[in-house]
């Protein structure tokens, strides 16, 4: 293996273990795959604009919504928070990489890989169709005998491995590699709120891969975990995977919130208020996050006493949300407030997360959520807080880490043309849609009958869902744009509070020449004052002035072994694929374990 | 795994990063059990049909009789072994961290022969579940479910056999010393927790009615 | 750029106005499986305690958007701002919104815990109990009470409360009548048990409400409500299995009933009359009464003559992925007179 590092090239990207590029790459994936969930939701809304349109079949409606779903959370959402993690942890906490750079590529790889496999059911008219919770016993065999369902199996477990993988790294990283004087109760908060989502993820995605195990041995081997016909229990499944999948939903709103406890303060120019109430609101949410999973369940016959548990407990879960919304709002108050492009989706995000907040409130009351699971009212809840908060979240995250990532500023003007389209058109697109579940359409229908008094909600939807495909284009024009200019912006365009804006705009491989040592939360605002708030450029330094580690092929190929084992466990049990998909697994993690990490002597 | 030390920084809870990874691991790993665990103690007593793990069952549509198919003599010898593996590797792990080679190697290889003996008793009752009592993976849920946790459970052994087996041959080939203590104990840690592991499914499973 | 604080100010008000327009307008005529227009107990219970939730949560909205837009008002950036003061928080404060929000959730918490209880109460020993057994893709019903068995309407009293049972021949549904009921899901090896009690009288929709597969969208179903006279009428004309006198004399019903055998429609369907007539566990609903109903194919199409034809001619082509297959395309003659026969059987 060559020691040599090469800063460009394909070669160089393939390899590279430098949690900066990986976070790039990351970012630059999940905006694919979230263009082409966009895309997945654009037909849906078109097929539904008017009642009994024939623009899509019903099997191709129930695989576009199916793949909307799993791609906006597993491919959207979580690898663009994942771009996060990767680019900011390490900066934030004062580190020059993650714990293990290797196992960091080998994350995304496999995750790339996986979403690849997913999407490619669709070459052979094989896309998963049986919703992104999979519900038994439509997913057995006999009603499902497809590939579709087998492909959705294979395509969650290899992202499960991608995600557990990182989530050992990222909680090691912010646990084990803080700069000095940097105690737990001084870590910016979007690190924070990554380690508390890295623990939910630990603890919650081997609850679904067990799932899928038993899910995958009843198609393919016949047995009968979840079949009725051979004494399992439908209901199981829906146990297990919403004990894995409220906690998930939490994994894709905490580095949301994270994000936005950044943004708020800079642009307001003061700290963020009730830090600690914060970090423990943030706990507590993660901790409650596993007790309230069978409010998805109302509507199964649980029985009152669990109906009445699980309602108590949902509506406990809002009150450190609350608490979260009201410190954002505090750390405003009394603040100067720039309404910069960062800030305007910081706080579309605020404002849109309470309406979501409050249908969730809605849909705890058990006997009114039996009316409106399962309908668009929930649907209207779910993106309220998925879109109106995770992606305006990430979105106002990406303006704002823009210049650190690129050395490029992106066009205020664009920026925020880009936020008022995405405001209106979303809000235009899912509000109709709480009335249309009050009012009784039910979800995952490719049509309605005329004269349900659904007709006007969902034009308004489709009209919304085409505003926000523009505000996309905006958004895309303003990339584009602004990186033909120079990669010349400061290394603090906002006057950051936290390390990252104290290093080059984009940083060096070695992020810090030297790892500052912190006394304060907000340690960059802590540092800059006391040095009389005038701090120049930071200075830059020779590419090898700190030793990093070597780039690598095995976490690449380890994550090759890993799809080729589930092709051949895919495609009808193709044993002699599995066992070279197994062997080449092995190879590469044996290859990576003994190659060194560093160059020899330096 | 050749690190120079000198490339450790500090750490600031103090422990090694490839320490904490094994214990966060492990942490995730518990709820894969819990989990497999869970489904076992859930469809108990549920299956449609025998055979069953304690007591016989009567088909009746045929009127055949199957007896029960746990034998637990010698499922608890199996589980003595894998408890005694537990207490070898930490003589290997202390004879590695005070450099008595001989130790180590000895003990190291005593592990894993226990573990290469459970995986036999395993192997050996499975094979008998089939072929003498007629319990196949898909025969019934009490089938389905023990087969899958049990199976995961023994794959798990075998993974660690395999780690521990590897340390060995790098022991025997003189490449172990001091330092590189951690590895073994890395190891260790990952073999003790599927040790308990083992605890939890032996009562679970085959001790309980 | 106009600041986005007077946008927001203006739309506010206009949000609101069209909230309160949107729940307020609603007859059943224009909103026909609408929860917001109760006609039953169970879905007047289940509307109450949704209002007292959401004036509350319209209140909160009110009061924290309001705050949250007055503060990016107030504060905004002026050029020359001094460093704003450097709070760090007020522990005051977090106490006061920690429980606050908690006794709202209580004034919810309390009549939800009572509406949960009440709603699963056993309905009284009187009670009309009804079989709901849902298939891909379309509603079962079975009153063992007279022994009749039809699909996809369900006739109640009006007044009298209806034991519902629920469960399914294959995958998961839901059954969901909105103004009746919320929904109960119907899961393989459950019986679910449910009740509601109809307070008016008259034809009110449902659609299965548990994703089921390809035609989960068409599967729909209406509940027809009568008085009691009306109710037992429909109960003598279901317990006969003869059909209309008048029609069955027609050579055209004789060609109906060969159709129906020869042409495979006896293998997955009960009808009156023939070798299936008291089958159960067909996958195609039980024929014998079809005329007496309201509507087709899962509560999809008027039961016109031109429809029915319709439908038998290519089920495939109304109801894509339909579970109905023919073994060979009926001829239109055939069709013609299955027509005629089907339409004699009320």
């Amino acid at each position: 293996m060559s020691h040599t590092h090469e800063s460009t090239g394909i070669k160089s990207w393939l390899t590279t273990v430098d949690h900066k590029r990986i976070g790039i790459m990351y970012g630059a994936s999940a905006f694919l795959f979230f263009l082409i969930g966009g895309l997945e939701a654009l037909l849906i809304r078109w097929q539904l604009r008017m009642p009994d349109q024939t623009f899509l079949t019903p099997e191709m409606y129930n695989q576009l919504f199916t793949m909307h779903g799993t791609s906006m959370i597993f491919l959207g959402v979580m690898p663009f928070s994942a771009m996060f993690f990767n680019y900011l942890i390490p900066l934030q906490v004062g580190a020059r990489d993650v714990a293990f750079p290797r196992l960091n590529a080998f994350s995304f790889w496999t995750f790339l890989l996986g979403g690849l496999f997913l999407n490619a059911s669709f070459l052979v008219n094989a896309a998963p169709n049986a919703g992104w919770f999979g519900y038994a016993n439509l997913t057995s065999k006999q009603f499902s005998p497809g590939l579709n369902t087998d492909f959705w199996v294979a395509g969650l477990q290899i992202l499960g491995i991608a995600s557990l993988a990182a989530a050992v790294n990222f909680t090691v990283t912010i646990l084990n590699m803080r700069a000095t004087g940097m105690k737990m109760l001084r870590v910016p908060m979007f690190s924070w709120m990554s380690l508390i989502t890295q623990v939910l993820l630990l603890l919650s995605f081997p609850v679904i891969t067990v799932a899928l195990v038993m899910l995958m041995f009843d198609r393919m081997f016949g047995t009968s975990f979840f079949n009725p016909a051979g004494g399992g229990d439908p209901v199981l499944w829906q146990h297990l995977f919403w004990v894995f999948g409220h906690p998930e939903v939490y994994i894709l709103i905490l580095p949301a919130f994270g994000i936005v406890s950044e943004i708020l303060p800079v642009f307001s120019r003061k700290p963020l208020f009730g830090y600690t109430a914060m970090v423990f609101s943030g706990c507590f949410i993660a901790f409650l996050g596993f007790g309230v999973w069978s409010h998805h369940m109302f509507a199964v016959g649980m029985g009152p006493v669990a109906d009445t548990v699980f309602s108590l407990m949902t509506m406990l879960i809002a009150i450190p949300t609350g608490v979260k919304i009201f410190n954002w709002i505090g750390t405003i108050w009394g603040g100067s407030i720039s309404l910069k492009s960062p800030m305007l989706f910081a706080l579309g995000f605020i404002a849109m997360f309470i309406i979501g907040g409050l249908s969730g409130v809605m849909h705890s009351v058990a006997p009114a959520d039996l009316q409106q699971t399962d309908s668009y009212f929930v649907v209207a809840h779910f993106h309220y807080v998925l879109f109106g908060g995770a992606i305006f979240s990430l979105v106002g995250g990406a303006y704002f880490w823009w210049p650190k990532m690129f050395g490029r500023m992106l066009d205020e003007t664009l920026g925020k043309l880009h936020f008022w389209l995405m405001m209106i058109g979303f809000n235009l697109t899912f509000f109709p849609m709480h009335m249309l579940g009050l009012h009784g359409m039910p979800r995952r229908v490719y049509t309605y009958a005329d004269k349900m008094g659904f007709n006007e909600g969902n034009l308004l939807a489709t009209i919304g869902a085409l505003t926000i495909a523009v505000s996309f284009l905006v958004f895309i024009w303003n990339i584009i744009k602004t990186w033909r200019g120079p990669a010349n912006a400061p290394a603090d365009p906002w006057n950051g509070a936290t390390l990252e804006w104290s290093i080059p705009s984009p940083p060096q491989h070695f992020n810090f020449a030297e790892v500052p040592t912190v006394e304060s939360r907000d340690a960059w605002w802590h540092i800059k004052r006391a040095k009389g708030g005038n701090v120049g450029e930071p200075k830059r330094y020779a590419e090898d002035a700190v030793l990093m580690p070597n780039p690598s092929w095995w976490p690449m190929i380890t994550s090759i072994g890993i799809i080729i084992f589930f092709v051949g466990l895919v495609f009808h049990v193709n044993l002699p694929v599995i066992l070279l998909g197994a062997g080449v697994v092995l190879l590469g993690i044996f290859k990576w374990a003994f190659e060194p990490p560093f160059s020899e002597a330096h | 795994m050749a690190h120079d030390a000198a490339l450790h920084p500090p750490t600031s809870t103090g422990l090694d990063n490839r320490k904490l990874a094994i214990w966060t691991f492990i942490g995730s790993e518990c709820m894969f059990f819990a989990t497999l665990i869970s489904t076992y103690v859930v469809y108990k007593g549920q299956s449609l049909r025998g055979p069953l793990p304690h007591e016989a069952w009567t088909d009746p549509a045929t009127g055949q009789t199957l007896e029960h198919v746990f034998s637990i003599p010698l499922v608890t010898f199996g589980t003595a072994v894998l408890l005694f593996s537990s207490f070898f590797v930490v003589l290997a792990l202390n004879g590695l961290q005070t450099g008595k080679m001989k130790q180590f190697v000895g003990w190291l290889a005593a592990t894993v022969v226990c573990g290469l003996f459970f995986i036999g008793m395993q192997v050996f009752e499975f094979t008998h579940f089939v072929h003498e009592k007629h319990l196949g993976f898909t025969t019934n849920l009490f089938g389905s479910s023990f087969f899958t946790l049990t199976g995961f459970h023994g794959t798990h052994v075998t993974l660690g056999v395999l780690w521990l087996a590897t340390l060995l041959y790098l022991g025997i080939r003189g490449k172990m010393g001091p330092e590189k203590a951690l590895n073994l104990e890395i190891a260790a840690l990952y073999w003790h927790f599927v040790d308990v592991v083992w605890i939890v499914i032996f009562p679970v499973v085959y001790l309980m009615k | 750029m106009r600041p986005p604080s007077r946008f927001v100010r203006a739309a506010l008000p206009a949000l609101l106005l069209l909230v309160l327009a949107a729940c307020s307008a609603g007859d059943s005529a224009t909103f026909p499986q609408s929860t917001l227009i109760p006609k039953g107990d169970f879905a007047a219970m289940v509307d109450q305690l949704f209002m007292t939730t959401f004036w509350w949560a319209l209140a909160v909205f009110i009061l924290v958007e309001g705050v949250l837009v007055l503060a990016i008002w107030k504060f905004r950036a002026k050029p020359g701002d001094a460093e704003p003061a450097q709070t760090h928080g007020n522990t005051m404060l977090e106490i006061v919104w920690t429980i606050v929000p908690s006794a709202i959730l209580a004034f919810i918490a309390v009549p939800t815990v009572k509406t949960i209880w009440r709603t699963s109460e056993a309905p009284g020993r009187d009670a009309l109990v009804v079989e709901v057994i849902g298939h891909q893709w379309w509603f079962e019903f079975r009153y063992p009470e007279y022994g009749i068995v039809t699909a996809n309407e369900l006739r109640v009293p009006m007044g009298r409360t209806v034991d519902l049972r629920l469960t399914t021949a294959d995958v998961i549904h839901s059954f969901w009548v909105p103004q009746f009921a919320g929904k109960r899901d119907m899961i393989a090896r459950h019986t679910n048990h449910f009740w509601f009690t109809a307070a008016d009288t008259g034809i009110f929709s449902g659609q299965c409400a548990e994703f089921c597969g390809t035609q989960h969208g068409r599967m729909g179903f209406h509940v027809v409500s009568s008085d009691s006279a009306g109710f037992q009428a429909w109960v003598a004309v279901q317990k006969g299995s003869a059909p209309d006198s008048a029609m069955a004399k027609d050579s055209l019903y004789q060609a109906g009933k060969q159709a129906f055998a020869v042409g495979g429609c006896m293998g997955c369907h009960a009808m009156a009359g023939q070798p299936t007539e008291k089958l159960t566990q067909l996958v195609g609903p039980n024929l014998s009464h079809v005329a007496s109903r309201h509507h087709l194919v899962a509560g999809m199409l008027e039961n016109t003559d031109e429809n029915l034809a319709r439908w038998i001619r290519d089920p495939n082509a109304v109801k894509e992925g339909s579970l109905m297959k023919l073994p060979r395309p009926m001829t239109e003659a055939e069709i013609t007179a299955l027509v005629h026969y089907l339409r004699s059987h009320r």
